[in-house]
């Protein structure tokens, strides 16, 4: 068994205050989304926003917890070559067997339900302007309660992945405090699955199959967005290292990370944009600020702040590359770039830790733990999302009827508009 | 197709862990492990393919 983790009474405080920040991010994921998105569905999304919030904590707290656990406290566990693999955790369901005390796992409860909620609201970008709302609340329900905390314990709970160290001599075992793999790349995921389940948007694709630009409706909205996912990934990044890898005296040197990596990936995506097209995209370098988050999340308490740099100008180069293959080879209708965002910056995240952490913090091997925990994420947590929100389909169509779409999902859904006094929009005037 | 794409995602992840389950030296294990990744990269590009458009579909 995994010994629990411990924390002086000051890094409990910092811990705390850290984890009271994290919503933070979800908030400024919120408002990306709804920035990317058409304005006659903005009341939708941001609506949408908030309930899979709620019933992401919901579910996390009555089941999601009981699976993902805490080093120290009970788990399952089966013997592969005399070896123990800790598959689940066994806590009693609606968190009666925590103790709210001066304790870590109190702590890990309330990070654990606000990287749910942040996790669900990932694929809310990829299914912008089409994914009803009772549908997205249910898809969120599934991964704030089954994958994301089953992902979470092989992480962070003293799973089969944090024992590849002690039970197979690579490395430290899976590395990623932050979240890069059970955050981000979950939810990066997930919104692939959605994309794929719900298609495209109607009118994105022409009669050749080419892609139709459909902009977004408010770069205000984006930017502040970013901003604000800012402050909450500080947080994030400084309470995961506190809690899951005892890294509460680093926090300087990871909330200088966590902002480099997000400033190189954002200025690599402007750079690009700008040499490619002539000028900078606002809503290209916005989703490279987000990337360059995510992808710090899993390295930003290992690295020094030049590799920070590059690890945040390789993200921000990868989201600008990725979103234009997913939209133009692979026809994937992802409005808010929720997939290369969080899929391919959480994984670009993982590698990075495996190839830049210190000698200190890693060991020999620690590249294939890091790979072992990619090829998890891509041959176990996508094909059980994709099943689960396939299945959800067949029960609950999750996408809107096409005169939803075409009228807007605020007025079809929720019978009134995010912007009553203007009575139409640019967006209206684009092939539908 | 999906179906098939999806069980060879697991195929290669499964082949992944036996890999550091069953090889006790770096080098093979390595090689195994990468023999799983090429699994799943098979069954992740198959999966791609079932998703885009055929050419006679019209969106």
């Amino acid at each position: 068994m995994t010994p629990p983790h411990t924390l002086t009474e000051a890094a409990w405080v910092l811990c705390l205050l850290s984890i009271v920040v994290m919503p933070c991010a979800a908030a400024g994921l919120a408002l990306v989304n709804t920035g990317l998105g058409r304005s006659r569905n903005a009341a939708h999304s941001m609506l949408s926003a908030l309930c899979v919030l709620g019933v992401a904590a919901l579910a996390y707290c009555v089941i999601g917890f009981s699976l993902q656990g805490y080093p120290g406290r009970e788990f399952h566990a089966m013997l592969v070559g005399g070896k123990p693999w800790d598959w689940i955790a066994s806590d009693p369901f609606f968190l009666r067997g925590v103790s709210f005390d001066a304790s870590p796992a109190p702590l890990a409860v309330l990070f654990g339900m606000f990287a749910a909620g942040l996790s669900a609201s990932i694929p809310l970008g990829s299914g912008a302007d089409r994914w009803r709302l009772g549908a997205a609340c249910s898809s969120a329900a599934l991964l704030a309660g089954l994958v994301y905390p089953l992902f979470a314990h092989w992480v962070w709970g003293g799973g089969w992945l944090a024992q590849l160290g002690a039970n197979y001599g690579l490395g430290r075992g899976f590395l990623d405090p932050g979240g890069s793999s059970a955050i981000q790349a979950v939810g990066g995921l997930a919104a692939l699955s959605i994309a794929w389940i719900l298609g495209p948007r109607r009118g994105k694709y022409n009669d050749d199959h080419m892609p139709v630009a459909i902009p977004g409706h408010n770069a205000v909205l984006v930017l502040f967005g970013c901003m604000l996912a800012w402050v909450g990934w500080i947080g994030l990044n400084c309470a995961g290292a506190a809690i899951f890898a005892s890294m509460a005296g680093r926090a300087p040197l990871i909330v200088v990370n966590t902002t480099l990596a997000a400033v190189c990936a954002s200025l690599a995506a402007a750079g690009i944009t700008r040499a490619r097209f002539g000028k900078p995209d606002a809503s290209l370098c916005a989703n490279g600020w987000v990337a360059g988050l995510v992808a710090s999340s899993a390295t930003c308490g290992f690295v020094r702040p030049a590799l920070a740099m590059l690890i945040g100008l390789v993200a921000g180069a990868l989201v600008v590359f990725s979103v234009e293959w997913l939209e133009f080879r692979l026809k994937v209708d992802d409005p808010g770039g929720a997939v290369s965002v969080h899929a391919l910056g959480g994984i670009w995240g993982i590698l990075a830790a495996g190839l830049f952490a210190s000698a200190a913090d890693s060991g020999p091997g620690q590249s294939l733990a890091q790979f072992v925990g990619i090829a998890t994420l891509l041959g176990f947590v996508l094909p059980l999302l994709y099943a689960l929100n396939w299945l959800l389909d067949r029960v609950y169509p999750q996408r809107v009827p096409p005169q939803g779409e075409r009228q807007g999902l605020d007025l079809h859904e929720l019978g009134a508009g995010a912007y009553p006094e203007f009575m139409s929009h640019n967006d209206d005037l684009w092939q539908r | 197709m999906k179906l098939i794409a999806l069980f060879l995602l697991l195929a290669g992840w499964i082949i992944v862990l036996a890999a550091v389950a069953l090889m006790a030296s770096a080098g093979p294990r390595a090689a195994f492990a990468l023999a799983g990744a090429g699994v799943e990269a098979l069954g992740l590009g198959l999966l791609v393919r079932a998703h885009m458009p055929l050419h006679e579909d019209r969106p």
